[in-house]
């Protein structure tokens, strides 16, 4: 299991105007391009430098393509990055201010402390 | 030798540049008095006069990231670029450029260096809403010269509390034997208890009031002894799982000093998070 493959994902898309878009319509499309190109590309370098080691697992991989983040917050996830990503995706299909934060809090509500380890 | 104007210590709520800048029937009810906090606050600064100032906060996952990820860092650069595409996004912040102070910087790497923190530096560090809100909020004008300085918060393993304290007291070291006769104030960001991505994030005040009121009087009386014997990094999680960026709270008692009361302390209990604010002048209030 990579928490830290995880969160490049995260990042990754997050700060792209366009991956957030793409991921938000065709997440299974994005996931499966993104790990066969971007995975193992470390950033800030030419693709001659790339890494060689990175995969998801099945797990990780559902919880991506399934837009899960109740199953990224349980894997360990950096809920910063899962809740930034989100809110752009979906926060514009709720109407009231807040709503679709508000139901994310809701949808987690069965964790107690201690919450997942977020250490990578 | 340089004077220490200021020291402010900030919740930075990236939500007060839009609350504050919206057309009236989009701004929240709470937006005018959170509005006339800010204004009493910003005046603290003013008076102080400062001519350079230190801005401690933390990289959100922007530039600093998983493969390469510094405790404490410093920015050396003539210039600053600030606030990143999905803060723009999510909070409507603003495009902005700060210049920065390279001398300062050289003399707080060199200093931190030589006092045992091993500091990384930044030649080219585009700053995010830790630092840009607190611009906004206290220098809306952003005429004056920065050093940032970022420490994490976020990405475990953390730096202990009493190190960020440690390094707050370095840092006034390293200000009052600057030879320079500008005056700086030094302003730094955390947060009192919060949650974010979790299950207690969003309600109608932070997460764990209780952990508030008491990290308030804390800061508000400079009571560093009884701050480094209620929180540790595991007990941190408990009032919300962001509540980490406490410590650059708690960085800032270290620049105020041990028994050092604020000068000027206030919140105000918003949705999600409290707001609030600390001013001490260490060289005296000015007039």
């Amino acid at each position: 299991m990579s928490k830290y493959l995880l969160n490049k994902f995260l990042f990754t898309v997050d700060r792209d105007p366009d991956l957030v878009e793409r991921y938000r319509a065709a997440p299974h499309e994005t996931v499966a391009w993104w790990e066969s190109t971007m995975a193992n590309e470390l950033l800030n370098c030419h693709g001659g430098e790339a890494s060689t080691w990175l995969a998801f697992d099945d797990v990780e991989r559902d919880a991506l393509t399934g837009h899960d983040y109740v199953k990224l917050f349980e894997l360990g996830a950096h809920p910063f990055l899962t809740l930034t990503l989100f809110i752009a995706m979906f926060e514009r299909d709720y109407e009231e201010p807040l709503a679709f934060q508000k139901e994310y809090a809701a949808r987690l509500s069965h964790f107690t402390l201690p919450y997942p380890d977020i250490a990578t | 030798m340089a004077t220490l104007a200021a020291v402010i210590a900030s919740t930075h709520h990236p939500f007060y540049y839009k609350a504050s800048t919206a057309p009236p029937e989009e701004r929240p009810p709470f937006a005018d008095e959170w509005v006339a906090k800010i204004t009493a606050f910003r005046e603290t600064l003013t008076r102080a006069r400062a001519d350079v100032l230190v801005m401690v906060g933390s990289d959100h996952f922007h530039q600093l990231w998983l493969d390469n990820m510094p405790q404490f860092l410093v920015g050396k650069a003539p210039f600053y670029d600030a606030n990143w595409y999905n803060e723009e996004r999510e909070f409507g912040l603003p495009r902005m450029l700060l210049r920065g102070h390279e001398e300062l910087s050289s003399h707080i790497l060199r200093g931190g260096l030589d006092e045992g923190f091993d500091l990384a530096f930044s030649n080219e560090l585009r700053i995010d809403h830790s630092i840009t809100c607190p611009i906004i909020t206290l220098r809306p004008e952003a005429d004056l010269p920065i050093v940032p300085i970022y420490t994490n918060i976020f990405a475990p393993p953390l730096p202990r509390p009493a190190r960020f304290v440690e390094l707050g007291h370095s840092i006034r070291r390293l200000i009052e034997t600057w030879p320079s006769d500008l005056r700086v104030a030094v302003i730094g960001t955390g947060h009192l208890s919060l949650e974010l991505g979790g299950p207690r994030q969003f309600g109608p005040h932070g997460p764990d009031p209780e952990f508030d009121r008491k990290a308030v009087e804390w800061i508000a009386s400079g009571d560093i002894e009884r701050a480094l014997a209620e929180v540790t990094l595991d007990s941190l999680w408990t009032p919300g799982n962001a509540t980490h960026g406490f410590m650059d709270f708690m960085l800032m008692m270290g620049v105020a000093g041990e028994g050092a009361k604020a000068d000027y302390a206030d919140s105000l209990d918003l949705f999600h998070t409290m707001e609030a604010y600390f001013t001490w002048y260490p060289n005296g209030v000015p007039a």
